[in-house]
């Protein structure tokens, strides 16, 4: 036997239905949460966004002058200009320089003029710059294929399953989207379109888990005819609970290298998944199963009774 | 349970071997795999990974809509002067038509037919108090635009393979929009401006009649234009009136080369056939006069000429850099655009980021596998061990598969197959879990194993098809990077189900057959 077995010897007995009332007011809680930081602090979007020049060098000989920088960076005339000095050399900058008034050419021409200004003393590791009319079509692409993910994944579960099941993943994946935004909007990490990637990533991967646990309601809903839907829907969570360790525990592994390995392109995208880990995990848990209790989802049995069989419980 | 059918047996080894084939190029350095066949090539990066340049272009389709609308308004005009007929009026109707008002009626009617004939394509009305208006259907228009951004990609790609950049990638997209890729180009300012510039080169007659501070103030002859000069030497005119009328176009020359005359950089030019022809009429009829040549409206030079020139080429020399000489030799050849273009959207990743970013990821990669395996072995001993085989031969599935499609690996991308291991066991963890149930169940080893292969088959599958339509969704709206990141989750799914399912139950299969477990480990 190994060591696993040892641990998990026997079917857990949690009462996972049993606690939907305080899930669901955190649930709640930390829904309005972000909407207050979404309508406060807003995002802070990437220049794949917000548009504007982002500019990554590395200065040829010695640790960056950044102070010598940002002042003549700052006296161009472009607006806000934010450098960051980063790395363990000092010798990589990171420059952004706000979205410039007009259309594509004065970016083009901001560019340059940061360039002419910079000189020779530094290799460009990365130059991006993005119009103001790409940006905001990656805005609206960015929010449609978010808002089409999460009816897509209900439409789907709706076709394999019942209409409840739909229903339930729709409000577990709009839970897990959501505070997502939140997290990014709270912690003030830089959103752009490795976020959105970041966001379908966690919606599929909660969708995943929940799906594997409503496959055992489905399958239990047939074999234990006479079980209350409150015994059984508990029994699917405890039943499934094993695997809902294993599987967290590995990718959580996984994208805990991404993280602390992965460089700093991939930081924001490893973090965000770290924490959609969580929340979907736990939307799985305590969001789209107990609501099922809400919906009729047995013939025969309805909801009191479920509810009655549950206060006769000890 | 433990009876595989041969096919099956042989599928899964052949899928196998395909997978360490089509995968090995990965491993061999890039010197040894460019000499290899086409068919077996390394899985390609993105830019981000290799280093390189993104370029998003607009085609200014106004420009091009404008254009064609005030060519029709000088055809009408020469058509209407030829006929001598009376006529107020004459221009640019709304956004898609061209208007002219003929007030006598029996005019109007003569000369209907000829002005139909100019576009039939356009409809033509005319309205009781004798206005005349030919306007563009939507399609029309759509039409003339969509041949305009086909010809500016033919022209961005002639100009970007004259700067001799290795494999660029030029691509349309949507209905205005060019992508240009430039692996390798660390610095794109120079192909940048090259491709910021019409390069519509014509010759016009200089108009001595007026001065150009007579221009200046407004007395412009009709059918003449002032034009502002490129020249930046002192005591040269900084504006001309030139003609309206084109003697010839760039659109006949043939060839052109940057040169030395007198020492100075100039660039030399050949007409064709029927320009050489045009030019040496209009030198000969024009001896003495000033001929401006005029680049994207500014005057480059306007040389007298001194006798006709029947060779059929020439020199434009101006104020030029032997650099000025270069570019505009390359751009007289690569062709003219039919509209300005804008770059949109850039991003350039140096040589050295993208291999700091492969290094990485590789890492990550690494540890994060590392990781996976050591996590299986402790918790299931020797089923994970199992498990394990399956998700290397998933890996090597998938960087085959991306090898053979010509999928783009790009740094999401490489955060995608770190994923995919973490979600690859899954379909592993599904199965042995079910097994450890159905053993409690008190189910004999074989109808174990049979029952949990059976039953977690379905889940897998609804798990990772739900997975994969925000995959799919992913790949559709995204844009560059990111889509490669939908790529390889993807495919990488797919893979993984295909290991998960088939490839792990013939592993335990054969386990049990030859080491007989009374029990499962588990």
């Amino acid at each position: 036997m190994s060591f696993y077995a040892h641990l998990i010897a026997r079917t857990p007995k949690f009462d996972f239905v049993g606690k939907r009332i305080p899930a669901f007011v955190l649930t709640a809680a930390l829904i309005i949460g972000t909407f207050v930081s979404i309508a406060t602090r807003g995002f802070n979007f990437g220049i794949d966004f917000a548009g504007g020049i982002l500019v990554e060098v590395q200065s040829i000989d010695g640790p960056a002058n950044i102070a010598n920088m940002r002042d003549v960076l700052g006296n161009l005339g472009l607006g806000e200009v934010s450098l960051q000095q980063f790395g363990e050399s000092g010798r990589d900058v990171m420059v952004r320089v706000q979205k410039q008034d007009g259309d594509e050419k004065v970016q083009m021409a901001a560019l340059a003029k940061v360039k002419d200004t910079l000189g020779n003393g530094y290799e460009y590791r990365r130059v991006e710059i993005v119009g103001p009319k790409v940006g905001d079509e990656l805005k609206r692409d960015g929010v449609l294929a978010v808002i089409l993910a999460v009816l897509a994944i209900a439409a789907y579960v709706w076709f394999r399953f019942e209409w409840q099941f739909g229903a339930g993943a729709l409000i577990a994946t709009f839970h897990d989207v959501v505070l997502t935004f939140g997290f990014f909007s709270i912690t003030g990490m830089e959103f752009n379109l490795t976020s959105v990637a970041a966001i379908l990533t966690i919606a599929g991967y909660s969708i995943n888990d929940t799906v594997v646990i409503y496959d055992r309601v489905r399958e239990n809903l047939r074999k234990y005819k006479t079980l209350s839907l409150y015994d059984l829907l508990n029994l699917a969570v405890n039943e499934t609970l094993a695997r809902t360790f294993l599987t967290v525990a590995t990718v959580f592994v996984t994208v805990l290298a991404l993280l602390l390995l992965g460089g700093d392109v991939l930081h924001g995208f490893a973090a965000a998944m770290l924490w959609g880990l969580v929340v979907g995990t736990f939307s799985s848990m305590y969001v789209a199963i107990p609501v099922l209790i809400y919906f009729k989802i047995r013939v025969g049995k309805d909801r009191e009774e479920d509810e009655t069989a549950s206060q006769a419980m000890p | 349970m433990l009876q595989f059918p041969k096919w099956k047996i042989v599928m899964v080894l052949l899928v196998a071997l395909c997978g360490a084939i089509w995968s090995a190029p990965n491993l061999l350095p890039r010197e040894t795999t460019d000499r290899m066949p086409s068919w077996w090539q390394p899985v390609s990066l993105g830019l981000d990974l290799q280093g390189g340049s993104y370029l998003l272009l607009e085609v200014d389709t106004g420009y091009v809509k404008r254009e064609h609308l005030s060519n029709l308004v000088e055809a009408f005009r020469t058509t209407l002067r030829k006929e001598k007929v009376k006529y107020a009026d004459l221009g640019i109707n709304g956004q898609n038509g061209v208007k002219v008002r003929i007030a006598d009626e029996t005019e109007r009617e003569r000369v209907r037919p000829e002005l139909r004939k100019l576009d039939p394509e356009a409809q033509f009305d005319v309205s009781s108090d004798g206005l005349l208006t030919l306007t563009y259907g939507e399609p029309a228009m759509a039409k003339r635009i969509n041949q305009a951004v086909e010809q500016s990609i033919g022209i961005v790609r002639r100009r970007v393979d004259e700067l001799g950049t290795r494999e660029p990638s030029i691509q349309r997209q949507g209905t205005d929009r060019i992508i240009v890729q430039l692996p390798g180009v660390k610095n794109p300012e120079h192909i940048k401006s090259l491709l910021g510039k019409t390069a519509k080169l014509t010759f016009h007659m200089v108009d001595d009649t007026a001065s150009p501070e007579d221009a200046a103030r407004g007395r412009i002859p009709p059918g003449s234009m002032l034009l502002p000069s490129v020249e930046k030497e002192r005591g040269l005119p900084s504006q001309y009136v030139v003609r309206k009328r084109v003697e010839v176009g760039g659109d006949m020359l043939t060839d052109s080369q940057p040169t030395f005359q007198d020492g100075r950089p100039v660039v030399s030019f050949r007409f064709s056939v029927a320009g050489g022809k045009r030019f040496a009429e209009t030198t000969a009829a024009n001896a003495g006069k000033m001929l401006a040549i005029v680049l994207d409206d500014k005057v480059i030079s306007a040389p007298r000429i001194n006798e006709p020139i029947l060779g059929g080429s020439g020199i434009i020399s101006g104020s030029f850099s032997a650099q000025d000489a270069q570019d505009l030799s390359l751009l007289l050849r690569a062709g003219a655009l039919p509209a300005p273009l804008q770059v949109l959207e850039e991003r350039t990743v140096g040589p050295d980021l993208g291999a700091d970013s492969i290094r990485a990821g590789a890492i990550a990669s690494g540890v994060g596998l590392l990781l996976v395996v050591v996590f299986m072995v402790f918790i299931y001993g020797t089923l994970g061990a199992l498990a394990n085989v399956a998700l290397v031969l998933n890996l090597i599935i998938l960087l085959a598969l991306m090898s053979v499609l010509g999928a783009t690996l790009t740094l999401p991308g490489i955060a995608g197959i770190v994923l995919t291991m973490g979600m690859a066991v899954d379909a592993n963890v599904l199965i042995y879990e079910r097994m450890r149930e159905e053993q409690r169940a008190g189910r004999s080893l074989i109808s174990t194993v049979q029952v949990a292969f059976e039953r977690a088959f379905g889940t897998i599958l609804d798990a990772n098809l739900t997975t994969l339509a925000a995959a799919a969704l992913l790949f559709q709206f995204g844009s560059g990077p990111v889509r490669g990141f939908a790529v390889t989750l993807s495919l990488g799914l797919l893979s993984s189900m295909f290991t998960a399912i088939m490839v792990t139950r013939l592993m335990v299969a054969t386990w049990i057959r030859l080491r007989r477990p009374k029990t499962l480990p588990l």
